[in-house]
């Protein structure tokens, strides 16, 4: 057993320990705290498999922003959540275990991870790696495929982030205690 | 809201998490780093403005208004950028034409700049906005009420 095996297992343990507890918890302040240890867990674990791109982007926006805005979040409503009693019917133990199922049986068909004849590794993959040096002439190959090869797909997720901004404007930003305009309906406008 | 060492450590702190965000911002190209991430970490440090010295201070610093232009230019700048080279006669984002004559890519550093400043822009005063947004429609709570 190697050392990264070790660690990756360790992290995986911990992150299915912080999801029960998060599960369990009727405490909303402890459960945003645990969502942002899990990001940062997961965060870890995407370090462990070498994409430390993908790790920076879950350590600053999952585990940092995120539970900053759930904070917020939680300003607006209760500090606990209501109790829930179960249901008679298993419906939805049911479904879990089945989707649970269906996805530990894809797992048989896929490819080790780092092999070298997966797909992944053998078309498009390969062709970033060996033509970014020649096209692009960046030393990060992901800065590469995100900004110049795949330019345009990163302008759309620019513009959902746009979107989800002018979003929560439009429904939060009117009418607010603390900045923001009131709004007052007119008397001819409900008749 | 008096604590006097948080508030010391938020002066401290600050400037260096701007510095920060920019050193990745403009660092993408060499190592793990971009716009998204460097947008996020500048409106970290408004945000731990925010909970020191209260949002009405940060507002002050940052206005809301700002926030909106800020939104709208670092979405059109990416866009824009995208048309410039439409407008050299190739592709949308083709950077390779922003300097045809270079012979190591020089266009394509250039435009990834461009355009992962766009993105920081956007992702930075989106990411502000939503936090006063959220935070600003109720009075400041107790801290026992956490």
């Amino acid at each position: 057993m190697t050392m990264s095996l070790v660690i990756d297992l360790s992290l995986l343990t911990m992150m299915i320990g912080v999801a029960f507890a998060m599960l369990r918890s009727r405490h909303l302040f402890a459960v945003v705290m645990l969502s942002g240890i899990y990001s940062l867990l997961c965060a870890a674990f995407f370090v462990s498999l070498d994409a430390v791109d993908v790790a920076f982007t879950e350590a600053a926006v999952g585990a940092g922003v995120s539970t900053v805005l759930m904070l917020g979040g939680m300003l607006l409503t209760a500090r606990r959540e209501k109790p829930v009693t179960p249901g008679r019917a298993p419906v939805a133990l049911i479904a879990c275990f089945a989707t649970g199922a269906a996805l530990f049986y894809a797992t048989i068909d896929m490819p080790a991870y780092g092999e070298a004849n997966s797909p992944a590794n053998t078309h498009v993959g390969h062709a970033y790696v060996d033509d970014t040096p020649n096209d692009i002439a960046v030393p990060n190959i992901v800065t590469a495929v995100l900004a110049s090869y795949r330019g345009f797909d990163t302008l759309g997720e620019t513009l959902v982030i746009f979107t989800a901004g002018v979003a929560v404007v439009l429904l939060l930003g009117v009418g607010s205690t603390r900045g923001g305009r009131d709004v007052v309906d007119r008397e001819e406008d409900a008749a | 809201m008096n604590q006097i060492i948080l508030k010391v450590t938020t002066k401290l702190l600050f400037a260096p998490i701007i510095l920060f965000a920019l050193y990745v911002q403009f660092h993408g190209d060499y190592g793990p780093g971009g716009g998204f991430q460097a947008g996020v970490i500048f409106a970290v440090a408004f945000i731990l403005h925010a909970f020191c010295f209260g949002l009405d201070e940060t507002k002050k610093a940052m206005p809301e208004k700002a926030l909106k232009v800020a939104m709208v230019v670092g979405v059109l700048f990416y866009a824009l950028t995208g048309v410039a080279t439409m407008l050299l006669g190739g592709n949308l984002l083709d950077y390779d034409l922003i300097d045809p004559e270079s012979t190591h890519h020089a266009g394509q550093h250039y435009g990834i700049i461009l355009v992962e400043w766009g993105v920081g822009v956007t992702v930075a005063s989106t990411m502000l906005m939503i936090f006063y947004q959220f935070t600003g429609r109720e009075p400041d709570i107790d801290q026992s009420d956490w």
